[in-house]
């Protein structure tokens, strides 16, 4: 049993928290829904895409944008997760982030749920969005350290040492198991009556949004329900 | 030398040094700094010695290289005290005249003199220039008067007497001092260092740690190099003094691999200060433990990020960490209660030690305490490393220190705060320069970057030129600062390439919200500063470019375009010769004309043309 320590206000609601836990897993607690790409449970947050800012007010300072993974709940905060800076926030990294990688799955269902209708920037291929969720998944779950981002800024990108499979690497295929990116858009119909089959692997796969990334409690979200 | 265990010991070694000192009739001092050397101040050193020898001076002329003078665009520079006149530009050859004139004899070598270009008038002695008249240089003053790689010319200055009183003081009232005093981050927060100690002190735990940061990643700033590498003692002195009082026995100074001659000397000061029982074990006797360690790092401007720092001295990737609800002075390095601060905070400790907290606390502003040295750079006449007091106007700075604009040229705007600063225009010249100003007017203090731009910049060029700058050193970790700046800079691209459209100022704006509130880190937060101030005060120029297709400044060359003027063309040919590009048509003695789809313009045909025929439009 967790024993409450915390009290703060998510959306106008008196929701209560252990010290140490996040805003976004007391949210989650409650069924409130905040978008999150870069955040696994059990593994430690990253911070990385920022989708899950939240409008955090502290006392008489004025209300910050912040990540809701990575911040720890306090007595009194004041959290809100719907005002019109977040909402709007996260429109635009969604845009930013569908702008980057069109054709992964995860990124367009993001930038859906998020309302992003229209993009305004110019389209590119990537197929890796820098969650760093695999390098978490091998370092901290598999002892593997056998993967690491390399590079600055657009060239960041996910390697192994010297581009080499390392003695390190158990290839238990953890990482690709965690890969938000991995799920391949469906391609359509292509001849009237023929399945591409692409998505055949959704039977193994139940849950309908890749990870539960959108926190919702449905009964195929296997993560939605372990933390009940 | 024997370990100094007293006040008293210290006090005898100064008078030994001091007696020592005073054989020496003359002092000729030639400045050894970064910038000097790049204009070869070494071999004027060798030739300044082999002369001295010649003439059998070496025992009444003493020959010391010191630290940056601040004014490297005329180095190198060598004064002669006590008189203290100052020679600048001075080569090998300059050197057999200085030494029969102003050595020998106690004549000026007029051509060596430094001349100022806004009265033309030559000036002699080093308190009388223009540029350094107006400073106040605290803590850079010493730069010129000490040899960095020896401590017994920092003692002999007074070095080390503020630990000695410190030592004997209870740590919370050393950090009262500090409170008193008004001293705040030079680093660019601006956090109000006494209170960072404080926290610091509270935390709980045995093992705390101390860090100098000297990653300096600004584009042409140098003032952390400058205090490091001329005056390394003085940021030791300040460390050990701040490890005392917050109750840590380890430091660190963070300095970028690109400073070799930053790492030496402050390598040789730790050395030397060992040996003299001032760092180390038992420090002056008093029992107290501490010990500093240089740590290179590899020059990302984004390792300046305190997380980032700790994560690189930790071995990790230099990348910040969220950090929203954590300080480091709760958890640092390795989990442990870290206190960084900035070279020229660790710097102004030992003065305010020595000079007390009442004596900082009236220099500067309302609420800005003490100096700040700028570096100042661009279109100015005097470039260099600028100390002013805090709430000095941007004027002062930028006309009476640094005289003005170049070639008559009109003001139109100053940088400041580095990359992510913002820009602010010529009717804000009157603005003092401090924390909570600057950042109102949609700049920042930063570490003390400013850039003097005339009416020739184009401000959507500038812009373009920071984020390019921002968008090669963040780290990649976050959507918003990766993908923003990114985009950002697509679309000022667009802009500045006539591609700009009704709307696109709008989505500037709005991504440039999101990422000021969605970023990470510090680099993130500010990263469309340079792009929310040029908007603020230059929307109008941001607008010839997308309405009218055109760079009022003449900058963004894609908007550019080379006419022949009818009027004025002689039909001479001078410009269809030089064309690389066989752009120019036209038979002789006729008007002549440019091809636009063929133009490169590149200016040539501007340039060679007598008559004033090919404008610019
Ligand atoms: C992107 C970025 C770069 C920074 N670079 C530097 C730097 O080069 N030197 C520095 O002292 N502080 C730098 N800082 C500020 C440090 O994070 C930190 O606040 C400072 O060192 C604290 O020292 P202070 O309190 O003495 O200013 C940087 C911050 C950011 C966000
Ligand atoms: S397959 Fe290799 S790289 Fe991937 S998680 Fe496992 S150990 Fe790490
Ligand atoms: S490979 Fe997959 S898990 Fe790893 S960073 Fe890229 S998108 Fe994330
Ligand atoms: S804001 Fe930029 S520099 Fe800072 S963590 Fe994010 S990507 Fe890296
Ligand atoms: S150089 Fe000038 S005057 Fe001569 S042909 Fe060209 S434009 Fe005409
Ligand atoms: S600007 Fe250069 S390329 Fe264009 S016409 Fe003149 S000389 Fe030729
Ligand atoms: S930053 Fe919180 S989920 Fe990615
Ligand atoms: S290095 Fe000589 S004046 Fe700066």
């Amino acid at each position: 049993m967790i024993v409450f320590d915390t009290t703060l206000t998510i959306d106008g609601i008196k929701v209560n928290g252990k010290k140490g836990e996040t805003i976004l897993e007391v949210a989650k607690r409650y069924g409130i829904n905040i978008p999150t790409l870069c955040f696994v449970e059990n593994l430690p947050s990253y911070g990385a895409c920022r989708l899950c800012v939240v409008e955090i007010s502290k006392g008489k300072n004025p209300p910050i944008l912040s990540a809701s993974c990575t911040y720890d709940i306090q007595e009194g905060l004041v959290v809100n997760t719907k005002s019109e800076r977040v909402v709007k926030a996260r429109k635009i990294l969604a845009e930013l982030l569908v702008a980057s990688a069109p054709n992964v799955k995860i990124a367009q269902d993001i930038a859906a749920r998020c309302g992003v209708k229209e993009v305004r920037f110019k389209m590119e291929d990537n197929r890796c969005v820098l969650c760093g969720i695999c390098v978490r998944m091998c370092h901290e779950q598999m002892g593997g350290e056998a993967l690491g981002f390399v590079g600055r800024g657009i060239e960041r990108k996910i390697q192994m040492p010297f581009n080499k499979r390392p003695k390190e690497c158990l290839l238990c295929r953890g990482c690709e198991f965690v890969c938000p990116a991995m799920e391949i858009p469906c391609q359509g119909v292509k001849i009237p009556g023929e399945l591409c089959g692409r998505c055949l692997r959704m039977d193994e796969m139940p849950y309908c949004c890749t990870l539960g990334s959108f926190g919702c409690s449905c009964d195929h979200n296997p993560l939605a329900s372990s933390s009940k | 030398m024997k370990k100094i265990r007293t006040k008293k010991n210290l006090e005898e070694y100064r008078k030994r040094i001091k007696k020592e000192n005073s054989k020496f009739k003359k002092i000729v001092t030639i400045c050894g700094g970064t910038g000097c050397h790049a204009y070869n101040c070494e071999q004027v050193k060798q030739k300044l010695r082999k002369e001295l020898v010649k003439n059998g001076l070496l025992k009444k002329v003493a020959l010391k290289v010191s630290g940056c003078h601040g004014f490297c665009e005329n180095g190198p520079i060598v004064t002669i005290r006590p008189e203290n006149i100052f020679y600048q530009r001075v080569s090998e050859k300059d050197v057999p005249e200085i030494m029969e004139k102003s050595i020998l004899k106690n004549k000026i070598v007029e051509h060596l003199l430094y001349e100022d270009p806004v009265s033309r008038q030559k000036v002699t002695y080093l308190e009388e220039i223009p540029f350094y008249k107006s400073q106040k240089r605290l803590l850079l003053g010493k730069n010129g008067l000490i040899e960095p790689d020896k401590i017994e010319d920092y003692i002999v200055q007074g070095g080390y007497g503020a630990l000695v009183k410190v030592l004997k003081l209870p740590a919370q009232k050393i950090i009262e001092i500090i409170k008193a005093s008004g001293l705040r981050g030079r680093g660019g927060g601006g956090f109000p260092t006494g209170r960072k100690w404080e926290f610091c002190r509270n935390t709980e735990g045995e093992i705390k740690y101390v860090i100098c940061n000297c990653d300096e990643g600004d584009p042409g700033a140098y003032m952390d190099r400058s205090l490091l590498e001329g005056n390394p003692h003085s940021v030791i002195e300040g460390m050990i003094i701040g490890a005392f009082a917050i109750g840590s026995n380890q430091g660190y100074i963070y300095v970028r691999h690109e400073y070799p001659l930053a790492c030496r000397n402050a390598q040789i000061a730790i050395r030397q200060a060992r040996k003299l029982g001032l760092l180390g074990k038992n420090i002056l006797g008093s029992g107290f433990n501490f010990d500093i360690q240089i740590a290179k790092g590899g020059g990302a401007f984004v390792c300046g990020e305190s997380t980032a720092l700790i994560a690189s001295l930790e071995g990790r990737m230099g990348e910040p960490r969220d950090k929203q609800h954590l300080h480091t002075t709760e958890s640092g390095l390795w989990g442990k209660p870290t206190n960084i601060n900035n070279v020229e905070t660790w710097a102004n400790v030992p003065l305010i030690i020595n000079n007390g907290p009442e004596w900082f606390y009236q220099i500067g502003n309302e609420n800005s305490k003490g100096t700040k040295i700028f570096s100042l750079v661009g279109k100015v006449q005097n470039t260099g490393l600028v100390e002013v007091p805090m709430g000095t106007t941007l004027r002062e700075i930028i006309f009476e220190i640094g005289g003005g604009i170049l070639n008559g040229k009109k003001f139109k705007a100053v940088q400041t705060g580095g990359p992510s600063g913002g820009c602010v225009p010529a009717d804000s010249l009157d603005l003092p320069v401090d924390y909570e100003q600057l950042n109102a007017a949609g700049s920042m203090m930063g570490s003390g970057g400013m850039i003097v731009m005339d009416e020739d910049t184009c401000m959507v060029d500038v812009a373009k030129y920071f984020l390019n700058f921002l968008k090669e050193e963040s780290c990649g970790k976050c959507l918003p600062c990766r993908e923003g700046i990114k985009r950002m800079l697509e679309i000022v691209t667009d802009i500045s390439e006539g591609r700009g459209k009704e709307d696109t100022l709008d989505l500037l704006e709005e991504l440039s919200a999101v990422v000021t509130d969605t970023s990470l880190c510090g680099l993130g937060k500010t990263a469309a500063n340079p792009v929310l101030s040029t908007l603020r005060y230059f929307r109008d120029e941001y607008e010839n470019h997308i309405k009218e297709k055109k760079c009022p400044a003449g900058v963004c060359v894609p908007l550019l375009r080379y006419e022949i003027l009818a009027d004025c063309c002689k039909g001479c040919g001078a410009c269809i010769k030089i064309c690389p590009y066989n752009a120019i048509s036209g038979k002789p003695k006729e008007i002549h004309i440019i091809n636009q789809d063929i133009c490169a313009k590149c200016g040539s045909c501007k340039t060679i043309c007598k008559f004033n025929a090919v404008q610019l439009q």
